[in-house]
């Protein structure tokens, strides 16, 4: 009860919600994780005896799962904020399904390195040197770490929007949900580019 | 509302152990650090024993560490090689960044900026276990029968990349790095909510021109913290995989003996895990110092009753410090053959941080400058952090010419550089915050009288320890050598490490005054008044008594800044942040290094909203 009375204390006066403030932190120190290893792939490609591939085609039907997806959520926190509460719950049914959809392209597109040879590490069986193939996999993996850690999120605020518990006067749970899911989305946008561009560099 | 506080039924453990006070979790990072800190101090006095007496028996060691690790009282080199790496993570880390910025951030940023707890007192509470299990893995890694990680706190692969490269590189090295993962999720949970309790909860009038320069730095540190951390999160987990999974990020051609052979890893980079670490290391070494310069900053106002000379030019200098931090890590890196143009372009931005780090002195000085000195024990050590600041700074500028570097890189000239800017600076920082704001946590005051024979001892014997290893630098000694009996150009060295290892003995035994001096206080101490040293900020009107909430009534409201000691025409020499202006305010408050304009002062105003309308409109984000 001191968390509510504190928050009330502070809530008033038009600033952000501090927990939506501290998930805009929380993001700041991811896309440094990414920027950091990002540039690591930089460094290391520059450096030569690196093998050029092509990311798998599938990587396309994630992308506009993301892009659906992200559309969706933006669709439902629109509707929660004008107390649509039917189309809230669409809105993050079908988020959940397309980023459910966007996890089993990835399962193809790692299918589908894996048939080329392109594995995580030599022990697997690919042949030495194949670091490009070590970077491009540790970064669709550790993307797909943190969108599950959204599907999660999403999931709890599809079942509080069954529940009738997100609306107008309730928005912080789908207001930080949207911005995270934004956040995973533009990071998948944002890696996919930088390894389709990056060796052409 | 503020009724609610202390009603709820408190625990033992609810209260002590897994409490989520942030007075409590602030006693709890001070504790810590302090048992880890006499583990470092004691490894030090140890292999210290090693370098000046490279062939006497100990049976100390023996006894510490059975025959494997010092057979015969002397110790085993690899396991030399493990104190010093252990040594030195335990004091950058576990010390100087959990033990200084996870205490006094907790301490002051919700008591000096009027908020009742931090943001979310549970990732606070979360922040601590975090590095409490973190301490104990790390530790723990003293007790495996291989050894703690051994290749230097740097951890540089491949020694740390590959498990079959020394005994130290098997289990220690995965247990380190595993303390190391579980460090950083404390960091992080704890900066994240540094940052969000300055930006969003200061009380009513608090802009941010009038937050205490200590909240300033506390607020750059968890932001340097929160943008450096994830890169080295981002190295360790590369290296993890290098060591579990068989990738070869850091790892390239590499050949074992003892019929090993040559190794199936290829087309690694050890270069990569070095830039991805002093990406880090050296925002990290300024996450150490800020908060020690911010308690100065406040600790040497106070007491030379003045107002800090120059508040516009702390907060500039201290976030350009900040965003310099990002742009001189190759200066750590000048012989590992970088394109000389890249080494200049470090070198440049590596001198340049010395101007703001200069401007930071020059204002201590001029504010310590016709002050009315008290000379407390929180006092003594702000000084002397300013001393320490100046030998150790100078030394940087000789490191950070590439040129020179090339000849001092990894000798015994950067150890001195480290020990006097980092080691004793932040330290001495650190016991100033303790001795000034003791009475805040504990309601009572430590003794003067040791607190002078710790600061003396301390002083004389850090400066005995560290100043001679300039001159063994110079010589070329280098670093990280278990024993120099085998070169004989060394010899004539032997008689100085045996000076510093009895200087180092003094300083640790100093330390044990101090332990004392801390400890008995906690229940024995003088009973400390309110505000014993009639200071300004907001955390010496809350009650002492252990209160939820800080304030029983409503949040004290703002209406200066608070540095406005000595002003003309009042009774007392310091005027709190929350006393209001009454009539002629005008004369009184225009002091001549004021920088806050007196229109500023006059009423509590809510300048902070306009910092999130910007980010607002900036990233599209509505109010939730
Ligand atoms: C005037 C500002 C400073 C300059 C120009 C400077 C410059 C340098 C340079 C060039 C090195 C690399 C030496 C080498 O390895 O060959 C170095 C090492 C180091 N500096 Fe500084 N420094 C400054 C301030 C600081 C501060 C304020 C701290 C900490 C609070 C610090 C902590 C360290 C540490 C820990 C190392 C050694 C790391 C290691 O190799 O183990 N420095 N410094
Ligand atoms: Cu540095």
């Amino acid at each position: 009860m001191i968390r509510a009375a504190q928050m009330e204390e502070y809530n008033n006066n038009g600033k952000m919600h501090p927990k939506k403030f501290s998930l805009v932190l929380l993001i700041v120190g991811m896309t440094m994780l990414f920027l950091g290893l990002t540039s690591a792939f930089l460094v290391r490609e520059a450096e030569g005896n690196w093998l050029h591939f092509s990311l798998p085609p599938q990587f396309v039907g994630s992308t506009v799962a993301v892009v659906i997806s992200s559309l969706s959520m933006y669709f439902a926190y629109y509707s929660a904020k004008k107390d649509n509460l039917k189309s809230v719950t669409i809105g993050m049914a079908v988020t959940l399904v397309a980023g459910l959809s966007f996890v089993y392209f990835q399962y193809l597109g790692f299918n589908d390195m894996a048939d080329r040879g392109i594995y995580f590490s030599p022990a697997n069986g690919s042949a030495g040197g194949l670091v490009s193939g070590s970077f491009v996999i540790m970064f669709i993996a550790l993307h797909l770490l943190h969108l599950l850690g959204g599907i999660i999120f999403v999931t709890v605020v599809l079942v509080k929007s069954l529940m009738l518990k997100v609306h107008k006067k309730d928005t912080l749970s789908i207001s930080m949900c949207n911005t995270y899911w934004h956040f995973v989305g533009v990071l998948w946008i944002y890696l996919y580019l930088f390894l389709n561009f990056a060796p052409q560099l | 509302m503020s009724n609610d506080h202390g009603h709820h039924k408190e625990t033992f453990i609810s209260k002590y152990v897994f409490s989520m006070d942030h007075k409590m979790i602030s006693k709890q990072f001070l504790i810590t650090g302090i048992i880890m800190g006499v583990m470092g101090v004691a490894m030090s006095i140890l292999f210290r024993l090693q370098l000046a007496w490279p062939d006497t028996s100990f049976p100390i060691l023996n006894w510490l560490f059975g025959d494997q690790w010092a057979p015969e009282g002397r110790l085993d080199s690899g396991f030399y090689m493990g104190l010093v790496t252990i040594h030195g993570t335990i004091m950058v880390f576990y010390v100087l960044t959990a033990g200084l910025s996870g205490t006094f951030s907790n301490l002051l940023i919700p008591l000096q900026v009027g908020a009742r707890d931090m943001a979310s007192p549970f990732m606070n509470m979360l922040s601590y276990w975090f590095f409490f299990l973190s301490s104990v893995v790390l530790m723990s890694s003293m007790f495996v029968s291989t050894g703690p990680a051994s290749g230097g706190w740097t951890i540089y692969p491949p020694l740390s990349a590959l498990a079959k490269a020394m005994p130290g590189s098997g289990l220690g090295m995965t247990l380190w790095l595993i303390a190391i993962i579980l460090f950083i999720v404390s960091a992080l949970l704890g900066g994240i909510n540094y940052i969000t309790t300055v930006l969003n909860m200061r009380t009513k009038g608090m802009s941010m021109n009038r937050m205490p320069l200590t909240i300033w730095a506390f607020l750059l540190t968890a932001i340097l913290g929160l943008l450096s951390f994830p890169v080295l999160l981002g190295g360790g987990l590369l290296l993890m995989f290098d060591r579990l999974a068989g990738t070869s990020f850091y790892l390239s051609d590499i050949f074992l003996g003892g019929g090993i052979g040559a190794l199936e890893q290829s087309g690694g980079s050890p270069i990569l895990f070095q830039h991805l670490f002093w990406f880090l290391g050296h925002p990290e070494v300024y996450i150490i110092i800020m908060p020690a310069l911010g308690i100065t900053s406040e600790v040497i106002a106070v007491n030379s009753r003045k107002p800090i000379f120059g508040y516009t030019a702390m907060v500039i200098s201290l976030i350009g410090i900040a965003v310099l931090s990002f742009l001189v890590w190759g200066h750590h890196m000048f012989i590992t053959g970088m394109n000389p143009f890249l080494g200049t372009v470090f070198l440049i931005m590596t001198l340049i941080i010395a101007v703001p780090s200069a401007v930071k002195t020059f204002n201590y000085l001029a504010t310590l400058w016709k002050g009315s000195i008290r000379f407390t024990n929180g006092m003594m050590f702000a000084i002397g952090l300013v001393s320490f600041f100046i030998t150790g700074g100078l030394t940087g500028l000789f490191l950070g010419n590439a040129a020179l570097d090339i000849s001092l890189h990894d000798t015994y000239f950067v150890v001195a550089h480290f020990h006097l800017v980092m080691g004793s600076s932040a330290i001495f920082g650190m016991m100033a915050g303790i001795y000034h704001w003791f009475p805040r946590m504990f309601g009572r005051t430590m003794n003067k009288t040791l607190g002078y024979i710790h600061f003396w001892l301390t002083f004389i014997s850090a400066y005995m320890v560290f100043f001679p290893m300039h001159f063994q630098g110079l010589a070329g000694v280098p670093r990280r050598y278990y024993t120099f009996d085998i070169l004989p150009e060394f010899a004539p060295w032997l008689d100085v490490n045996v000076f510093i290892t009895m200087a180092a003995i003094l300083g640790g035994v100093a330390q044990i005054i101090f332990l004392w001096n801390f400890f008995s206080s906690i229940f024995a101490g003088e009973k400390s008044s309110q505000n014993p040293w009639g200071a300004n900020t907001l955390e010496w009107t809350s009650p002492v008594e252990h209160i939820h909430g800080n304030w029983p009534g409503e949040i004290p409201t703002v209406y200066r800044w608070p540095y406005d000691y000595s002003l003309p025409d009042m009774d007392e020499d310091f005027v709190p942040q929350n006393v209001p202006d009454e009539g002629s305010s005008e004369e009184i408050h225009v002091t001549p290094v004021n920088p806050v304009s007196s229109d500023a002062k006059k009423e509590p105003e809510e300048s902070n909203v306009m910092f999130f309308t910007m980010v607002k409109n900036w990233f599209g984000l509505g109010r939730a």
